[in-house]
């Protein structure tokens, strides 16, 4: 393992290692509450996310991944950390409570993070559109 | 857990019969090849029996003309930035060189373009490979030199380096090649194909890192790039790295001793490799197949990224390379396959597997068991592939 990492000129922890090699939450929810996408292939970074909302409570979520180690991490972290929580909690979810999880990220990887707390709340604002609300009062702007 | 080592056009492993030849060397033969006592003498006569037989061996007509160096990246240097300062004062001011060298070369035409050069990168097409009409409408009388690699180090393509040599020959104008990659898997005689200026390292042939040389027809006017003492005759100062030295030459010679049975024996391995890994859906190899190192693999796998596929390698004990940005901390895909024209997100999903002669048909055997399981794998969280089976 040290090998390729040190060849690639940073290191993974290894909580980042274990959520790429066995990410959480993988997959997709049939007839989701909400569902957000964010970033683009041509920068090598593809979020997908899948809510099911019940009440105020993320009942489940699910997510599908195109990209690095730290985007397949950040994304299994992310999902850990909302999952059975309310929709305030992963409002306030920031990127870098996400990396704060995974004891840190390569300085080159942190924009995965980021992609991860806007994949959740691009799925949020998707809820809200569902519901006929208005999500940029909760969510702020998203671009999807 | 079987352990493959797949990544030999970055480094090599140092074989231990040159280690051999290059110990006495390391401890008891320390002197200085400037001196004029006994260890100084036979350190010096290590230096110029390696300079011969190295000369012999790239076709060379003299051993004078071969300049040890650091490695390949001082001798892609040097040979730009020496031939270009030399010429820039009989008003030559333009250099001709491709889209995907190694970055020595084109950070090297970066920094002489500030300088005030103008340099013409030529596209290598889908297949990677330059075409020799190109260099030659390319050529104008400002030129001062064309260089062009043997063969590129992600890719393997090998280029026309005797066409463009004779091409460059019938217009004066000077050839450089970078062959680094190269040598030890291709023929190089300098004299018949044409080449003026050569660069080569010994740590991609099984040899030590930290020393290469740069090949410089004898006639050919250049300045130096690294100042100091008399060393290299004047032109490259600093103590000659002997181990270094001794290693390389011998490291070479055991390449050209052993060229085509190591090819022969490689190609057939590589090329079921490749036959078997074009099995998986929506794959690719890239780089002309045909006139290619016979060590080299790199392929793409459409709605993947590349460091998840090396890392899930890794897991396994393979170790390969990702012409993928995110290994290189940059998050732009590898510069060699943008200049095939792969589109970004394809070329964000690249893997390069370059073998050495130790490896086996049930390595071979073993990677066409766990690239396809990984790729499945990354393809079934991806929804970049959701989208590419979608349409």
């Amino acid at each position: 393992m040290t090998w390729t990492i040190k060849k690639m000129g940073f290191t993974y922890s290894e909580k980042v290692m274990d959520h790429f090699a066995n990410p959480r939450n993988v997959g997709e929810i049939e007839n989701a509450d909400g569902i957000g996408e964010v970033g683009n292939s041509k920068c090598g970074d593809i979020m997908k996310m899948y809510l099911k909302i019940d009440g105020d409570t993320i009942t489940d979520v699910k997510f599908k991944t195109f990209g690095c180690g730290a985007a397949i991490a950040t994304s299994s972290m992310a999902t850990e950390l909302i999952k059975g929580k309310s929709i305030d909690n992963a409002l306030n979810l920031t990127n870098k409570a996400v990396m704060e999880a995974l004891d840190g990220l390569p300085p080159v990887k942190v924009h995965c993070s980021v992609l991860a707390e806007e994949a959740i709340k691009s799925a949020l604002s998707d809820y809200y559109r569902k519901q006929g609300i208005d999500p940029e009062p909760m969510v702020g702007k998203i671009e999807d | 857990m079987r352990q493959i080592y797949a990544d030999n056009a970055a480094t090599t492993k140092l074989s231990p019969v040159v280690l051999e030849k290059m110990m006495p060397y390391l401890t008891e033969v320390y002197g200085n090849p400037s001196s004029l006592y006994g260890i100084g003498q036979t350190a010096k006569k290590a230096v110029e029996d390696a300079r011969a037989n190295i000369a012999k061996n790239i076709g060379a007509a003299h051993p004078s003309e071969i300049y040890f160096t650091s490695g390949g990246s001082e001798s892609d240097n040097w040979a730009l930035k020496g031939i270009c300062s030399r010429l820039k004062r009989r008003g030559k001011n333009h250099i001709i060189t491709s889209k995907f060298e190694h970055h020595a070369i084109l950070h090297t035409c970066k920094a002489l373009e500030k300088e005030g050069f103008e340099v013409t990168y030529l596209d290598v097409y889908e297949n990677g490979i330059v075409h020799p009409e190109d260099v030659e409408k390319a050529i104008k009388p400002e030129t001062a030199i064309v260089s062009i690699m043997y063969a590129n180090n992600e890719i393997g393509t090998i280029q026309p380096i005797e066409e463009i040599g004779k091409i460059c020959k019938e217009r004066g104008v000077l050839f450089h090649t970078d062959a680094v990659q190269a040598a030890g898997y291709c023929k190089i005689n300098v004299a018949e194909q044409n080449i003026d200026l050569l660069s080569m390292t010994a740590h991609k042939i099984h040899g030590p890192k930290g020393c290469g040389l740069l090949y410089i027809r004898k006639g050919i006017l250049i300045d130096n790039l690294i100042e100091g003492g008399a060393q290299e005759r004047g032109k490259r100062a600093g103590t000659e790295n002997i181990a270094g030295i001794v290693g390389l030459d011998a490291a070479l010679q055991i390449a050209v001793d052993t060229m085509d049975e190591r090819a022969a024996k490689l190609k057939k391995l590589r090329d079921k490799l490749i036959d078997g890994l074009l099995k998986i859906p929506r794959s690719r190899l890239n780089g002309d197949r045909e006139h290619r190192l016979p060590n080299n693999l790199n392929m793409c796998f459409e709605g993947i990224e590349g460091e998840s596929l090396l890392l899930r390698l890794e897991f396994k004990g393979i170790s390969a390379s990702s012409g993928s940005a995110c290994t290189s901390g940059s998050l732009d895909p590898s510069h060699v396959l943008l200049a095939i024209g792969l589109p970004h997100e394809i070329a964000h999903g690249s893997t390069r597997m370059t073998f050495d002669e130790s490896v086996t048909e049930e390595d071979i055997d073993y990677i066409l068991e766990a690239v396809p399981e990984i790729v499945q794998a990354l393809r079934d969280m991806s929804p970049l592939w959701e989208k590419i089976i979608k349409s």
